[in-house]
């Protein structure tokens, strides 16, 4: 699925990375735990998370994922969205749950990685 | 990728999660840079990142020195700190002494130590209680 077409079935606010909204995204993980982010194997993950910091982005970074969508609009920092854009990464907000966005987007044909 | 050896030093500081990541992203950058493959990347970068959170949530202080030649990386993470009381204890999955405050970072479930282990060639902690853990990390490049 096009990242632009979930901004538009969350209801997102894209933050950072908005030339990127063409590329294709299969696969998602939901977690507030970076430790359980940092534990998966699959490239081009799309992450939701309510773990609104910095160490989010750096997670996002190191396993190579190029997409967060934070849920709850929770307040994202400058910092965050430096160090995003620095590593082209996407980032949406949604004012929508942690559970409401997972369901829309497993409606929608997003797979779970397990 | 070039045949010159590199080496990188780079301070930690105990308690600050605002600068934590830091080193693992520049080690990034220096693997993409040479070309190394990007399984080997992620597995390093992941294995340092998780070593470097360690420092910052239960160091006072620490260094990362980073060396890399054609055929590997070899990361050794010399803290001062509490020590580890028993390592095949904290390698277990789910055993944690983190505070609540790293916890609410997204740390501290007891999964940080496994995972190192999952994305290194070669881990080996020592440790003294009331000084501190030294952590070695070697990853071997696909030739």
């Amino acid at each position: 699925m096009k990242i632009n077409e979930i901004v538009r079935l969350i209801k997102g606010t894209v933050l950072s990375g908005s030339e990127s909204l063409e590329n294709e995204v299969k696969i998602a993980f939901a977690s507030d735990l970076m430790s359980d982010v940092l534990t998966v194997k699959i490239d081009n993950l799309l992450l939701l998370t309510g773990l609104v910091n910095l160490q989010a982005i750096r997670t996002a970074e190191m396993s190579d994922i190029n997409c967060i969508i934070f849920v709850r609009n929770k307040k994202v920092t400058e910092e965050m969205i430096r160090i995003a854009r620095e590593n082209k990464m996407i980032i949406i907000q949604s004012p929508y749950s942690m559970f409401k966005v997972s369901g829309i987007l497993y409606n929608a044909g997003i797979k779970p990685v397990f | 990728m070039t045949t010159e050896k590199m080496h990188f030093e780079y301070p930690v500081e105990g308690g600050n999660f605002s600068k934590a990541g830091y080193p693992s992203s520049q080690v990034k950058k220096t693997l993409k840079q040479l070309n190394v493959d990007g399984n080997v990347i992620k597995r390093t970068v992941v294995a340092l990142y998780e070593a470097e959170v360690n420092i910052v949530a239960h160091a006072y202080k620490g260094v990362i020195f980073i060396d890399i030649d054609t055929k590997k990386i070899i990361i050794k993470l010399v803290d001062e700190g509490p020590g580890i009381p028993d390592i095949k204890k904290a390698m277990e999955i789910g055993y944690s002494t983190a505070t609540p405050e790293v916890r609410e970072m997204g740390f501290g479930a007891g999964m940080g130590l496994s995972n190192m282990n999952n994305n290194s060639d070669k881990l080996t902690i020592t440790s003294e209680v009331g000084k501190g853990t030294n952590v070695e990390i070697i990853n071997y490049f696909p030739s």
